[in-house]
């Protein structure tokens, strides 16, 4: 018994002690990233606008098909829940409000982070990883280029920069896949959806959803890149890395979903 | 001519004069946890000359290659590269030390998502304030000298083993350095493409004035472009010289080695069955 107990203490100190070293090497990151962002011109290695786009093109304009078809059945999923409830009270009409609010609060930012998470936390993983077994990372670093400047500033910056953009289109259309739904449920029509949006929707339930944004940006920009850093034992490692990044991106989401969420509702 | 742990002091190349050391390494010692990698090692490398670091597997010679790079920091001792101590340096001076270095990595260390042409502008892009047009002719010269004319518009995985190495090499001369590394450089390639790489890399000590330094294990290669050596075996220099020197060398793992001798006995599998089952038993 008091074996077993010195294992689950040794155990508990273990996986404390491996989150605590990587939550500072996530930090250690951002402040190298932020460093390089802001210093990086008097330094002679500016991070460079075009990389930027690119990453911005990659992680925002190729997501927007999937975030916006996933948003949409979001809205007509909400909408046929609201309905169903809300009719038991006789209270259908109201449907609205529940979707206006909860898509601008919760949905758009999480749907679009769980999106933007699988694609792009993956696929930093993976290509930082590929770049560290490969001895990319190593050719970088001989060649005087610093790879925090060169491949995390302009992921950061980029996906600093799409994520709340894709979280207001996926509200957009998470109202649509709803209006849409109760135009032929309740014949309410599209206009007279929006319009009572508009009046519903306060700047601040807008801005909660897209501040909720910006932090999911960061966790999915350094938990990927952090990931791929820590690449070791080939192409293996690269893929343990890749799921363990995804899984890791969409747990600290969901977790910073719920404690945002709380803070804000005191 | 040295021999066990001692410092390698090799004569000038004829051509030189009295030549400056371009790498001096001090007693190194590097650890992997808790495994000692090198242990006191000493290197000197005059400028203009080849140097080839030797040494089986699990020598210490990729490792020794790292910490010249900067790549790996030493438990103890000193590395100077081109005059700069790379324990004190700042990170400033260790960035304008390695505007003067060139690397070739073992498996090329293209960038697989940039093409030929990109990949060899990509120090000038980042180190220089060339206009496009200057960068891409002068990638393009680069290309020409390793014989990769034609190629530029390429992505590395349509390159063949030996393009990719001449193509990592024009990569690390583009921005003319004084001091260029190779590791493995015939590692994977056919012999013919071996011995043409093996000229490409004196042609560039001669005709750019580089000092270069090559870890290899390939004893032909070696051979074919030494002005020096340097032998590796367990973390310890075995022995360090011209090339006549070393082969005179008397030390019986300096002769395994040239003359690929294993310098284990062969596995006896009756007294090795023998002894386990008395073990078992």
């Amino acid at each position: 018994m008091a074996r077993a107990a010195s294992r689950l203490g040794e155990w508990v100190r273990g996986r404390v002690g491996g989150a605590v070293r990587e939550w500072g090497y996530y930090g250690a990151l951002l402040a190298e990233a932020v460093y390089w962002l802001l210093a990086g011109g008097r330094r002679r290695q500016p991070v460079r606008a075009a990389a930027v786009f690119e990453q911005m093109m990659e992680i925002g304009v190729a997501a927007v098909p999937i975030v916006f078809l996933l948003s949409f059945a979001i809205g007509v999923m909400l909408a046929i829940q609201g309905i169903h409830t809300l009719r038991t009270f006789g209270a259908e009409s109201e449907v609205v409000v529940g979707i206006t609010l909860a898509v601008s609060r919760e949905f758009g930012p999480l749907i679009t982070a769980v999106v933007v998470a699988g694609r792009t936390g993956s696929a930093l993983a993976a290509r930082i990883g590929s770049m560290q077994v490969s001895q990319e990372i190593d050719a970088l670093v001989v060649m005087g280029i610093n790879p925090v400047r060169y491949l995390v500033s302009p992921a950061l910056l980029a996906t600093l920069a799409v994520l709340p953009a894709l979280s207001f289109m996926a509200d957009v259309a998470a109202w649509l896949g709803a209006a849409i739904y109760t135009r032929i449920e309740l014949g309410t029509g599209i206009v007279a959806f929006g319009a009572r949006t508009l009046e519903v929707l306060a700047t601040e339930d807008l801005m909660q959803g897209l501040a909720k944004s910006v932090v999911f940006a960061l966790v999915i920009a350094l938990v990927g890149v952090s990931n791929g850093f820590s690449v070791s034992g080939g192409a293996e490692g690269v893929g343990r890395a890749t799921t363990r990044s995804v899984v890791y991106c969409i747990s600290y989401i969901v977790l910073t979903d719920m404690v945002f969420t709380w803070f804000l509702s005191q | 001519m040295t021999s066990k742990g001692t410092a390698g002091s090799p004569p000038a190349p004829e051509s030189a004069g009295v030549a400056e050391n371009v790498i001096e390494v001090r007693d190194l010692v590097t650890y992997y946890g808790d495994r000692r990698i090198l242990e006191h090692v000493g290197l000197t490398v005059r400028a203009g000359e080849i140097r080839i670091i030797m040494g089986g597997s699990g020598s210490g010679k990729s490792t020794l290659l790292r910490c010249l790079l900067g790549l790996n920091r030493p438990r103890s001792g000193s590395i100077r590269v081109l005059g700069t101590n790379l324990a004190g340096a700042t990170s400033a001076e260790l960035q304008a030390l390695r505007r003067h270095l060139g690397v070739s990595f073992q498996g090329g260390a293209l960038f697989t998502s940039m093409t030929v042409r990109e990949n060899v502008m990509l120090p000038l892009r980042e180190h220089t304030d060339l206009d496009e047009s200057t960068m891409r002719i002068m990638a393009r010269m680069k290309l020409e000298v390793v014989n990769l004319g034609g190629f530029e518009d390429l992505m590395p995985a349509e390159l063949s083993g030996g393009m990719v190495k001449r193509a990592a090499l024009a990569r690390a001369i583009v921005m003319d350095p004084k001091l260029l590394f190779f590791d493995e450089p015939p590692a994977g390639l056919d012999p013919v493409v071996a011995a043409e790489l093996d000229q490409l890399i004196l042609q560039l000590r001669d005709a750019m004035r580089m000092t270069i330094l090559v870890v290899t294990h390939e004893l032909e290669s070696a051979f074919a472009i030494a002005d020096t050596l340097t032998v590796l075996d367990h973390g310890r220099v075995l022995a360090a010289g011209t090339v006549d020197e070393v082969r005179d060398c008397p030390e019986p793992r300096v002769q395994n080695l040239l003359n690929r001798r294993p310098s284990v006995e062969a596995l006896d599998v009756d007294a090795y069955l023998r002894r386990l089952t008395a073990e078992d038993g």
